[in-house]
């Protein structure tokens, strides 16, 4: 008994340093986010330490400056909406271009797949901001792909691309892609590839083959692969920033506003909570998704 | 016209790479394996069987020659459109499924109804006596166990064929030999054509109602066991299949005279130069003065139980292995040093071309 507690005492000390790190690390800047929104915005910024819930309202609502009618905060709103549609959609390309991708190159002869990986990996070593602006120049009207387009007689004038939705989608499929890349292949690597022919034998067509025997077992991989993609989509700020322009923010951009320009941090405060809220129910979400079906790996 | 074999393989060659590197697995094999019979193709590492059950269940397409089912030319369908089904060395059972997913698989892909697919898939737990395991995850499953849902699986949609690739390898001894009783028992009550691959000879004899004998990719001799055994075609099926004295001699006229010297009688056979093969279990040891006997010395002894196998020498110095059955008391009565007279038994010399 004496011993235990003994025990006990010096587990919970060896793990202090952690429990510091993790307290002061990432509780306590959330804990001050969770406090300036429950406090008034300064005149030019900052706070002014009273206690009010005015930021959380604004969030969803907006009050008439002249006749104190309540409405629906819709910007706000249509904010929220297109940077979860967009992060899902994101996702959705990163994964059909990340399977082929990751099918490939598991299926590559072992000693090639290690270059085949670190060219996926490649643009993980260079800046984001430089990758975006190369996407950037690509995509707008003088651009690469408009000029080629032009020279090969498809179209007569550029499209416009940059500042679109599909500029955005464009460049967060690319900057996200390793990172569905890697858990897929990491999944379809373990996958045991004499099971296809297999399931081919037993008369299962190859769509077959893929929804019943392959999607099934590299699940674990889909769901830390959508993970890792969805999330960093919904707070990105550089991306749609660059690639959006002003009109087609998203709430990393939304928020970014309120701490600059907009000058209401409580604002800013209480829309970074609810993004973190946002995440925490996807993640519980895939997590609960992945935890069914599959009772293994 | 006569039925047609359930499968035929005709003129198969298969190549693998190309050029230099090129392998030919397969060297214009033709076969046929006739309806609700157990044919077993035997044969050493690397001679093609894999190879040749690959390209029957249509995971490999010959380079040149045809597979027919039923006298029916399937060369160029796919697997899931031939009505065949392998059990696969690994098992390859789907991990993600209960053992009765696993059994129902082919016949839901076939898009089979539910009901079916339910009472022909207890059916089929019943024959391999899983029923108690249906709901079971196949990872939990001991290797005998996951054999028996492997062969349950491929036996669900009746296949016409179902091919047996070394399914057996992987178990301990004693699980093998009970996995083959329950084979035969399978093929017995399904009456299902068995294509099996070994490369164990006594799992081949014991099995097989006829056996395929390969060797580089090409098949040396087909017949049923007896015959292999009894009456091989070649060097090499004598030696690859039990044990076999060979001995260098000249044959004309039914007078065999053998290298080492003596003289036996035969009828028909090849002339010239050729080998003489006589099994270890049809050499007698006679007295050494006894007329006709040809002289050797005994070398060696080892006890198996059963039987003694007795090493000796014949007057040149050839090696001749006798098997003689053990005694009540295991003491054969015989010592190293001794000379000996050795009879071959009568129709047991078998006389293989050079
Ligand atoms: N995919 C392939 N590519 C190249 N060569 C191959 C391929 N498959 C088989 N071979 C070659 O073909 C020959 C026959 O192989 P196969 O697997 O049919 O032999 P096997 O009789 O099944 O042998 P084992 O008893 O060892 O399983 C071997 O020399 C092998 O190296
Ligand atoms: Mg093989």
């Amino acid at each position: 008994m004496e011993e235990e507690t003994k025990q006990a005492r010096t587990g919970w000390l060896l793990s202090a340093p952690a429990l510091a790190i993790l307290l002061l690390a990432a509780s306590g800047p959330l804990l001050v986010v969770l406090v300036y929104s429950f406090l008034v915005k300064g005149q030019y910024g900052g706070v002014i330490w009273t206690f009010s819930t005015e930021a959380w309202f604004e969030v969803l609502f907006t009050r008439d400056i002249f006749s104190d009618e309540v409405t629906l905060a819709d910007a706000h709103l249509a904010i929220f909406w297109r940077s979860v549609k967009l992060s899902l959609m994101t996702t959705a390309i990163a994964f059909a271009v990340g399977f082929p991708t990751a099918w490939f190159i598991a299926t590559r002869p072992p000693n090639r797949r290690a270059l085949w990986l670190f060219l996926i990996t490649i643009p993980f070593w260079t800046n984001l901001l430089i990758r975006t602006f190369a996407i950037n120049e690509v995509i707008r009207n003088e651009g690469i792909l408009n000029t080629l387009m032009i020279r090969a007689g498809l179209i007569e004038r550029p499209i416009q691309i940059l500042y679109t939705d599909t500029a955005v989608l464009i460049g967060m499929a690319y900057v996200y892609l390793p990172l569905m890349v890697l858990p897929l292949f990491a999944a379809i690597d373990r996958f045991d590839m004499r099971l296809l022919e297999a399931a081919y034998d037993l008369y299962a067509s190859r769509w077959q083959v893929l929804r019943r025997i392959i999607l099934p077992l590299v699940k674990p991989g889909i769901v830390a692969g959508s993970i890792l993609v969805f999330v960093p989509s919904l707070g990105a700020y550089v991306t749609p920033r660059v690639l959006g322009g002003g009109k087609n923010m998203m709430i990393g951009n939304f928020i970014e506003l309120q701490f600059g320009q907009g000058r209401n941090w409580p604002l800013g405060a209480a829309l970074s909570m609810l993004l973190l809220a946002i995440v925490m129910v996807a993640l519980l979400i895939y997590v609960r998704a992945a935890g069914r079906g599959t009772g293994h790996g | 016209m006569s039925d047609p074999d359930a499968v035929e393989a005709r003129h198969v060659v298969k190549a693998f790479g190309q050029g230099e590197v090129a392998v030919r697995a397969l060297d214009d094999v033709s076969v046929g394996i006739r309806r609700g019979e157990f044919f077993t193709l035997l044969g050493p590492s690397g001679c093609g069987k894999t190879t040749l059950l690959r390209l029957i269940a249509g995971f490999e397409a010959p380079s040149s020659g045809a597979i027919l089912l039923d006298g029916r030319d399937i060369t160029a369908l796919p697997p899931n459109r031939r009505p065949i089904n392998t059990v696969f060395q690994s098992y390859a059972l789907f991990p993600h499924l209960t053992v009765a997913e696993n059994v129902g698989f082919g016949l839901r892909m076939q898009g089979k109804p539910r009901t079916e697919i339910e009472t022909v898939t207890a059916r089929m737990l019943a024959l391999v006596r899983l029923e108690a395991l249906a709901k079971r995850k196949v990872a939990q499953l001991s290797g005998g166990q996951q054999q028996r849902v492997a062969l349950a699986r491929a036996l669900a949609p009746q296949p016409r064929v179902l091919l047996l690739g070394e399914p057996l390898s992987a178990l301990d001894l004693k699980l093998r030999k009970e996995m083959q009783i329950e084979l035969k028992r399978l093929q017995h009550e399904t009456g299902i054509t068995f294509v099996f691959v070994t490369h164990d000879q006594e799992e081949a004899l014991t099995m097989s109602d006829r056996i395929g004998v390969m060797s580089a990719g090409r098949i040396l001799q087909i017949g049923p066991p007896r015959e292999i055994y009894t009456r091989p075609a070649n060097r090499f099926v004598a030696s690859f299949i039990g044990e076999t004295n060979f001995l260098p001699a000249r044959h004309a006229g039914g007078r065999v005279t053998l290298d080492a010297g003596g003289e036996l009688t035969v009828e028909g056979g090849p002339e010239g130069r050729v080998t003489v093969a006589v099994r270890p279990e049809q050499v007698r040891l006679v007295a050494p003065d006894e007329p006709g006997a040809l002289p050797a010395t005994i070398r060696d002894l080892v006890y198996f139980g059963t039987d003694t196998h007795c090493h000796l020498a014949l007057a040149d110095g050839t090696e001749v292995v006798a098997r003689l059955q053990s005694s009540a008391s295991g003491d054969p009565g015989l010592e190293p040093g001794q000379p000996a007279g050795l009879r071959f038994a009568p129709g047991a010399v078998q006389l293989l071309g050079d």
